[in-house]
């Protein structure tokens, strides 16, 4: 009963991930190490995106918006440590004790006040206002003069940890990685929890669930939550990645980016993000080596995609699996009849 | 308070309101016919100016190159119906909006490989140029009274178009019963090609009627899709009069907003916070006000009919 | 006097022109099995609908055990003890027969607002769905994927669910729909067998099943009851046999 799982693709896929970049690092070749950090970075954000994409069949188009928000709540504490101002309020620091809580309760927060609104509405409502939320938030930060309007905070942050330099590439790399081990196994859990059940039977059928008494909107409003605030902290980490924090990190197209690698690595998974991640980073790095159109391919492998295939990578295992099993029963295999 | 600045910044919001109103119409309409979320409409518009623009250094004459660009538009947008949108009727909306979001990055690139990165600037021809004095400090562009002109115009054609020819009750028939119209032996391949087309040629005329002001360039799209998703959500996604109402509320909100709110600000502010805090909120204004329809009208204000 | 399980008290509904609530009322009482008839489109469903409260009605009032729940959501009225089957077969397509009943029983069995146990390890609300999958005959189907099911399965897994509610209200709407003789009559040996434990309104078209089970009969005719009695009661009716019966009355 428990959520599409492929234990041992899962397994293979983390284990690669764990190891190689670190091999790269070591054998000279520290820019496989950062593409492997920005990959993992991206998909904490998409395991986040996938609990209410993939698992509660909610079409957030404006998740990029957590992600930059994530981000400046490590920029801007950070800006006031050096620069000065709000001591008062104990946001001039670089700490990172309170970057990256900081970061979850603002996600949390944003995607309270949004999530109210957003999810009285559904369908193509529903995708347009999380879109439109999270330009709100795009536009609020770079009219703010202060903190760098479109040029963004040029200021080299890092979240201070005791024991930790998140300076060291390989250590944001591992930091990274827990991270996304944490947060894919509290998904995981969440998802087989009967908290996660209600939100798959609501996806499924939510007259069903309505009937069944079951305040859905309540449980959608949750994970709403939940999801912006893991979104915002894999901000928080990419604020500490990238030498500036720029607005464009909250683009309405980098929201379309972090659907694609859930979708294409698909939804409802566990591992389905992560791989999505990693084919959508890496097909871009290849195709930008070709050319400086390459988003030309690009935009036409996206269109391909959708036009032409179901479930996503993760999925077409299933459906490979499907098949074998089909095969097998009609060769005289062991499946049942049923009888009613 | 400043009367006639005030004035201008009416003028302003009005300009923006019917700007918003071209956009948003096609997108409305396309959604509201074909069912289709087009979020490659914005390319259509880029699209609009670039040709425009184009074909303004080719001619020499601005109003030529916008007469022409207008059936090149809308060719461009036929292509378009044909090769992507034709395959994506019926299917789940996030599907479209997923593969139109692919069609955007493909039209840009094609835009940037015919056009370069930069922008064309658009001159205008000298009798657009000069600017009219209705007093002392009134003093208001004459282009821009052209673009409102010019938006009020496309506006009624629609309105004309939709209540009084045989191809708007078409389109309001297809709008509230697809297979009754198909059934009833219209041909629906071609009505759809017509809508799509016109609702690029809409948004491309907002393009080409901006483009010399702003410059014709290939981000110019990026800002405009939002703001137009967001008048048609205000207005009710399919409804024309929805967002044509919209539109104007939303150009004339926000003009203003940027333009007075830290003046409003100040009255019960401090100077220095009102200045911090302004830009922030009225870049934030037409969002409130969304969220603020939606909390008591969840379909927005003027839905159409359920099918 | 006992005090009635539900009460419609002049229920009225409209739909543009069309009134297809007129004036309604009806009194459903405890343990007994009460059947909903009348010609298609009188307004069955609608009734339903506002009774379980998925649509509010324009006037009137709706009471469960005496509280007045006609404002009151649905997922509420259904956390007080109310029940519903779908007449047109209402599950989770993608999750498994065992799933869709456990979610049923879990809703009234503690909070779902937990986040760490798996479902899997929830003995309470497992054994419980099991044992409602058993009276059905669907135990054996536990583990199938919904979409899988013949139609028959489905039905019964709308049964299913109403009873994994612990309701103290089931209104099924024909829950014998599509369904051939053999099938129709399991179901209405399930449903004798589950007359009693609690109230049940039943809607439904087979004029077999419902004499054959219902203690009492309301005719629902332009969404107004015309008649509410006995089975006797009803058969001798002349209106109800001039509106409704008609050409069926042969032998009966």
């Amino acid at each position: 009963m428990s959520a599409t799982n492929y234990p041992k693709l899962t397994l293979l896929v983390m284990v690669l991930l764990a190891v190689l970049p670190p091999l790269f690092y070591f054998t000279g070749q520290p820019f496989y190490l950062d593409l492997a950090t920005r990959l993992t970075i991206l998909a904490i954000a998409a395991v986040s995106l996938n609990l209410i994409l993939g698992y509660s069949g909610l079409v957030s188009f404006g998740h990029a918006a957590y992600i930059g928000l994530g981000a400046y709540a490590v920029g801007i504490p950070g800006y006031h440590a050096i620069y000065g101002g709000l001591e008062s309020w104990g946001l001039a620091s670089t700490s990172g004790w309170l970057h990256f809580p900081l970061a979850m309760l603002i996600g949390a927060i944003f995607a309270l006040i949004t999530g109210i609104v957003c999810l009285r509405t559904k369908g193509v409502y529903f995708i347009m206002i999380t879109m439109a939320f999270a330009q709100m938030v795009y536009y609020a930060i770079v009219s703010i003069k202060t903190y760098g309007g479109d040029d963004g905070l040029t200021i080299d942050v890092r979240s201070e940890f005791p024991g930790v330099s998140l300076d060291d590439p390989l250590q944001l790399f591992g930091v990274s990685y827990v991270v996304l081990v944490a947060v894919m196994l509290l998904v995981r859990m969440m998802v087989n929890s009967r908290f996660g059940m209600v939100l798959r039977g609501a996806k499924g059928n939510n007259e069903r669930m309505v009937m069944m008494g079951y305040n859905t909107y309540r449980y959608q409003l949750t994970a709403y939550v939940i999801s912006g605030a893991l979104a915002a902290l894999s901000g928080a980490l990419l604020g500490n990645f990238t030498t500036f924090i720029s607005p464009e990190m909250m683009d309405w197209t980098r929201s379309g980016e972090l659907m694609f690698m859930v979708i294409l690595g698909g939804v409802a998974t566990t591992v389905g993000p992560v791989l999505g991640a990693v084919a959508f980073i890496l097909i871009e790095e290849v195709l930008s080596t070709f050319t400086i159109y390459w988003q030309l391919p690009f935009g036409l492998l996206l269109m391909g995609v959708v036009l032409y295939s179901q479930g996503g990578l993760a999925n077409i295992l299933g459906q490979w699996r499907a098949r074998r099993a089909l095969r097998d029963a009609s060769q005289g295999g062991a499946a049942p009849e049923h009888k009613l | 308070m400043d009367y006639a600045l005030f004035v201008m910044q009416v003028l302003n919001g009005l300009q923006l309101g019917l700007l918003l109103f071209l956009v948003a119409s096609g997108l409305t309409l396309v959604f509201g016919i074909l069912d289709f979320v087009n979020l490659a409409h914005a390319s259509l518009y880029m699209v609009g100016a670039l040709v425009c623009a184009s074909l303004t250094l080719v001619l020499g004459n601005f109003v030529w190159a916008l007469l022409l660009a207008i059936p090149v538009t809308a060719l461009v947008g036929w292509t378009v119906e044909r090769l992507v949108a034709r395959r994506l009727y019926g299917r789940d909306h996030l599907d479209q909006v997923l593969a139109t979001f692919g069609l955007i990055l493909v039209l840009t690139t094609l835009a940037h490989l015919i056009w370069g990165p930069q922008g064309i600037s658009v001159p205008l021809p000298s009798w657009l140029k000069g600017q009219l004095a209705f007093s002392d400090t009134l003093i208001f562009p004459i282009y821009r009274l052209v673009i409102i002109g010019a938006g009020l115009l496309a506006a009624l054609g629609l309105y004309v178009l939709v209540t009084h020819t045989r191809l708007g009750m078409l389109i309001r028939a297809g709008a509230s019963n697809r297979q009754m119209v198909s059934a009833l032996g219209v041909n629906i391949e071609r009505l759809f090609a017509i809508v799509f087309s016109l609702g690029a040629v809409l948004a491309g005329l907002a393009g080409m009627l901006v483009a010399p002001i702003t410059e014709a360039s290939i981000g110019m799209g990026n800002g405009i899709i939002i703001t137009a998703f967001v008048v048609i959500i205000v207005g009710g996604i399919g409804s024309m009069k929805g967002a044509f109402i919209a539109a104007m509320l939303i150009g004339l909100i926000d003009t203003l907003g940027r333009a007075f709110l830290d003046g409003v600000f100040k009255l019960f502010m401090s100077s220095d916070a009102a200045e911090n805090s302004a830009p922030a909120v009225s870049a934030m204004l037409i969002y409130i006000i969304m969220a603020l329809v939606l909390a008591f009208r969840p379909k927005g204000l003027f839905p159409p009919k359920v099918r | 006097m006992t005090q009635p399980v539900l009460e419609a008290r002049s229920l009225v509904k409209s739909f543009g022109g069309i009134r297809a609530t007129d004036n309604l009322s009806l009194t459903v009482l405890p343990g007994e099995l009460h059947a909903v008839i009348g010609p298609n489109g009188a307004g069955k469903t609608t009734l339903i609908t506002q009774l379980c409260g998925s649509l509010l009605p324009d006037a009137g009032e709706v009471l469960f055990k005496g509280v007045d729940i006609t404002q009151r959501p649905a997922y509420e009225r259904a956390q007080m003890g109310i029940a519903r089957s779908f007449q047109i077969t209402s599950l989770i397509m993608d999750m498994t027969v065992l799933e869709n009943v456990a979610l049923a029983a879990q809703a009234h069995m503690g909070s779902s607002f937990r986040f760490f146990r798996s479902v899997r390890h929830d003995e309470p609300v497992l054994s419980h769905a099991r044992a409602c999958l058993a009276r059905v005959g669907l135990a054996a189907e536990a583990d199938r994927v919904t979409r899988t099911l013949p139609h028959g399965g489905h039905r019964r897994m709308e049964i299913a669910i109403a009873l994994a509610a612990k309701s103290e209200l089931m209104l099924l709407d024909e829950p014998m729909a599509g369904l051939g003789t053999d099938e129709s009559q399991d179901i209405i040996a399930l449903l004798r067998a589950l007359k009693g434990e609690q109230t049940i309104v039943l809607i439904e078209h087979d004029m077999d099943a419902v004499f054959a089970l219902a203690d009492r009969i309301s005719v629902l005719v332009y969404g107004h009851i015309i008649a509410c009695g006995t089975p006797d009661e009803i058969r001798q009716n002349a209106e109800v046999r001039a509106a409704y019966l008609g050409e069926e009355s042969e032998g009966v």
